[in-house]
């Protein structure tokens, strides 16, 4: 009987030998295995706001212009050449006779002007809307409750069917670079005239077979939370040069059944590396792993608002006594560069001068002039941070650098995510965790965070020079003078510090040996027409 | 039996009606909303969502109103996903859920089974010592050990199935003994109990005595009432092991409904939130109904003392 069990048992063993595995196949068939972290809300660019939902519309539609595979400077995209009046504020796109939607519709200067009413539509409710308020007229049209203002005041004019004129309402430098977020990204007007979807969202136009895009690749299959496959477009302007016949978006919401994913040989690209494999890596497998910068600051929020943190001075000695070298050599330890500052360097070609750095000692005498000697005095401080052992470790390390070096007591407070916003948006904490990431290359990205009442200022700071600063900064189109303009707000804000930079984040990527052109680049973008795979041995 | 039927049922709906009202409360009434995410929303763009999913109605007239849908089966939008209604992803994620957990039934009942008869056939011996070891083993291990211990040896190192994913038939393999071995140990355990009661009894006796085989004894007499608790078992288990595969599905990465839910509670979707509890709430009222049923056939001292 054993015997028998033991032969069965054998010949189950050697029947079953390793398989040709997905990311074999793609190789040979050119589809490309991505890991997409989770679910796309939704694929309607004026209605999504993330970074799984960026990584599949920029497969599916292109905007006026794309980007460098390596650099992420604006190439001809839609438009095969574009001129700039000598103002600064009137750009004229050409857009190329030969670029089509994938049901073979041209693509025209109208439906440019028609996304573009559709995003700046109040009814619509775009939470990106405000990406368009460079255009001249943008913001009083979106923000126009009675809906009166004519769309012809907005600076979008169609000259002819393949001539579009876009009317800033002042220089902005940066503004090629914006073009590539997906805001400004067109939509076919017949798909969304035949759903209704002018002012409404989910109307089921995403799904397909119904969108129709204007990118390399087209959208076949969604099925939820498992995968989403796009193919490669046969109207495409540049078909020619897509390499890759499609892409699997897999929805992969665990990190570490990602890693196992890539493991088994299911997926060319992960989205990130769990970090306790980071050092596995590193060690045994260097050749897959990238660790590249990542245009994005990890802060902690200072609720200005609080006592003590009204008191700049306790706040600059808050940030004077984190050891950042430390911290990111031992507890995060995924290759992230210790932040003094919040811009990250080199963020289109600015670099802040104006930095916090460890001093632990100036940190206790501004503590002590500010009546806190020794920490005396001072109340329990909360730290708010949402789920994760990443926020709980670094939340830890900071709370005993501060006890050690300032004798303040830290209150370690774990929420849950939308209960951590809740608090945040609300302000009812002292301090928070936070981050944030680039949506463009540019410093305004920022620095215009802090501006007083902007959407995202949870610090509840507020200063007339720095935003004065700011408004600057937008109407400057010399780099030099304009990066001038930033440092000099960034020194008020690090001389305030309503927020404390701690570092500047890594893109964390396992990437099969097979993948060609996956550039790193600062915002984490990675042209899919560019890309193929090809065996690493032949 | 009519009666006994109708009082089971007539039992059911309060029990359906209420869970679904009190988690139409706590979701309300936890921090947060659908539309709070980490770049701030203007306060434009949220007034025009609340009204779109008619969140800016009284609370009083939502509830009223999602009960008069739920009546007509329609339960609602997907705030997080787009274009769906919840009717959708029931209608894509239920199906695979309930696949794995049938796969996972499958495994526990053949398995439990098997090692509890084994077991109690010899008690005290090494015959009884392994299965039942085993079966703890099953209970102690949690299934986020299991699963990436399971997919490290077949499917990384023996390279035998996929890691993670629902496309294959071997796909199935690794999340139905993960999702299973718990409830398999289980149900080892019960077999093993109740066998040990029914083996020693007189009719067993005269079963042998008759010359009947050994395996027809135990197969057919001694399992018929043994077995009885392991059905008792089986309706909250069946329910169990289709709802409670979150843990199995996001390790595995499978694209069910346990993942779905708790995702729709951390993102505050409330129509997903509620219509899936509605359904599962149906589903295991449902189930201990037919296991109540089943057992008031089976044994007749259920149905009496009701």
């Amino acid at each position: 009987m054993l015997q028998r069990f033991i032969l069965v048992l054998a010949l189950v063993v050697t029947g079953c030998g390793r398989k040709e595995t997905p990311a074999d196949a793609g190789i040979r068939d050119q589809v490309l295995h991505f890991g997409n972290s989770s679910e796309p809300q939704d694929l309607d660019p004026h209605v999504v706001t993330g970074v799984t939902e960026h990584n599949i519309l920029v497969a599916l539609l292109e905007g006026l212009v794309s980007e460098d595979p390596v650099t992420l400077a604006p190439l001809p995209g839609v438009a095969s050449s574009w001129e700039l009046s000598e103002d600064g504020t009137v750009y004229t796109f050409h857009l190329r006779e030969d670029a089509r939607w994938s049901n073979d519709d041209p693509v025209t200067a109208e439906d440019f002007v028609f996304s573009y009413k559709r995003m700046l539509n109040r009814e619509m409710g775009s939470p990106y809307g405000d990406m368009l308020y460079c255009l001249n007229g943008a913001e009083a049209y979106h923000k126009d409750k009675n809906q009166t203002t004519d769309f012809k005041n907005v600076g979008v004019r169609a000259a002819d069917p393949h001539t579009l004129v876009l009317t800033l309402g002042s220089p902005t430098p940066h503004f090629l670079s914006l073009l590539n977020h997906f805001a400004w990204f067109p939509v076919h007007p017949g798909t969304i005239r035949a759903f209704k979807a002018e002012t409404t969202i989910a109307t089921g136009w995403t799904r397909p077979p119904n969108f129709v895009g204007n990118g390399p690749f087209v959208l076949t299959r969604w099925s939820s939370n498992d995968r989403i496959v796009v193919e490669k477009s046969s109207t495409y302007w540049d078909r020619e040069n897509v390499r890759l016949n499609a892409i699997h978006f897999h929805a992969i919401g665990d990190h570490n059944a990602e890693e196992r994913a890539f493991r088994s040989g299911q997926l060319h690209v992960t989205g990130t590396v769990p970090i306790d494999r980071l050092a596995f890596y590193a060690k045994h497998n260097p050749d897959v792993l990238r660790i590249d910068p990542y245009l994005g600051c990890y802060y902690y929020l200072i609720n200005v608002n609080i006592e003590p943190l009204t008191d700049p001075r306790v706040r600059r000695a808050l940030s004077m006594s984190i050891d950042r070298e430390k911290l990111v050599r031992y507890v995060t330890k995924g290759g992230e560069d210790p932040a003094f500052h919040f811009t990250p360097p080199n963020t289109a070609g600015y670099t802040a001068d104006a930095g916090v750095r460890f001093d632990p000692a100036g940190a206790r005498a501004l503590l002590a002039d500010a009546g806190y000697p020794e920490g005396q005095g001072l109340p329990p401080i909360p730290l708010l941070y949402n789920t994760s052992d990443a926020h709980a470790t670094v939340a830890q390390a900071v709370g005993r650098m501060w006890e050690k070096t300032l004798g303040i007591t830290i209150e370690l407070q774990n929420m849950e995510w939308k209960v951590y916003l809740n608090k945040t948006q609300t302000k009812q904490y002292s301090l928070a965790r936070a981050g944030w990431i680039a949506d463009f290359e540019d410093p305004s990205t920022f620095l215009g965070l802090w501006v007083t009442d902007a959407g995202n200022n949870r610090a509840g700071w507020s200063n007339a020079a720095y935003d004065a600063l700011i408004r600057d900064s937008a109407l400057t189109v010399d780099p030099e003078k304009r990066n001038a303009i930033f440092k000099k707000a960034e020194a008020i804000l690090m001389e305030e510090s309503p927020i404390i930079p701690l570092y500047f984040y890594r893109s964390k990527t396992l990437l099969h040996r097979a993948v060609r052109e996956w550039h790193p680049t600062l915002l984490d973008h990675h042209p899919y027409k560019y890309v193929y795979l090809e065996a690493p041995d032949s | 039996m009519t009666k006994y039927i109708l009082s089971r049922v007539l039992q059911a709906v309060p029990v359906f009606l209420a869970s679904v009202t009190l988690t139409f409360i706590l979701i309300r009434m936890a921090p947060g909303s659908p539309f709070m995410q980490e770049r701030s929303f203007s306060p434009e763009t949220i007034e025009r969502l609340n009204a779109h999913y008619g969140l800016d109605q009284p609370l009083f007239v939502q509830y009223i109103g999602y009960l008069g849908k739920l009546v007509r089966g329609d339960l609602g939008p997907c705030i997080t996903q787009g274009s769906r209604t919840v009717n959708d992803v029931i209608r894509e994620t239920f199906p695979i859920s309930l696949e794995l957990g049938l796969w996972a039934l499958l495994f526990a009942i053949v398995f439990g089974l098997a090692a509890g008869i084994c077991a109690s056939l010899k008690p005290n011996s090494w015959q009884d010592g392994l299965p039942m070891t085993a079966a703890m083993t099953g209970i102690c291990i949690p299934s986020f050990v299991m699963g990436p211990l399971l997919a490290l040896v077949f499917a990384l190192s023996l390279g035998w199935v996929n890691a993670t994913g629902w496309q294959t038939p071997g796909d199935r393999i690794l999340p139905a003994i993960t999702l299973g071995a718990a409830y398999a140990a289980y149900i080892a355990r019960l077999t093993r109990g109740s066998m040990l009661e029914v083996l020693p009894q007189d009719y067993m006796r005269t079963a042998q005595a008759k010359g009947l085989t050994r395996c027809r004894i135990i197969l057919v007499h001694a399992l018929k009432n043994a077995i009885l608790p392991v059905v008792s078992f089986l309706g909250p288990a069946t329910a169990g092991i289709i709802t409670g595969s979150f843990v199995v599905e996001s390790v595995f990465s499978i694209p069910g409904m346990g993942s779905m839910f708790v995702m729709a509670a951390f993102n505050r979707d409330y129509f997903l939130v509620l219509g899936l509890v509605a359904f599962y709430s149906a589903l295991i009222v449902s189930f201990n109904l037919f296991s109540d049923i089943l057992l008031g056939i089976l044994d007749p001292r259920v149905r009496l003392k009701t």
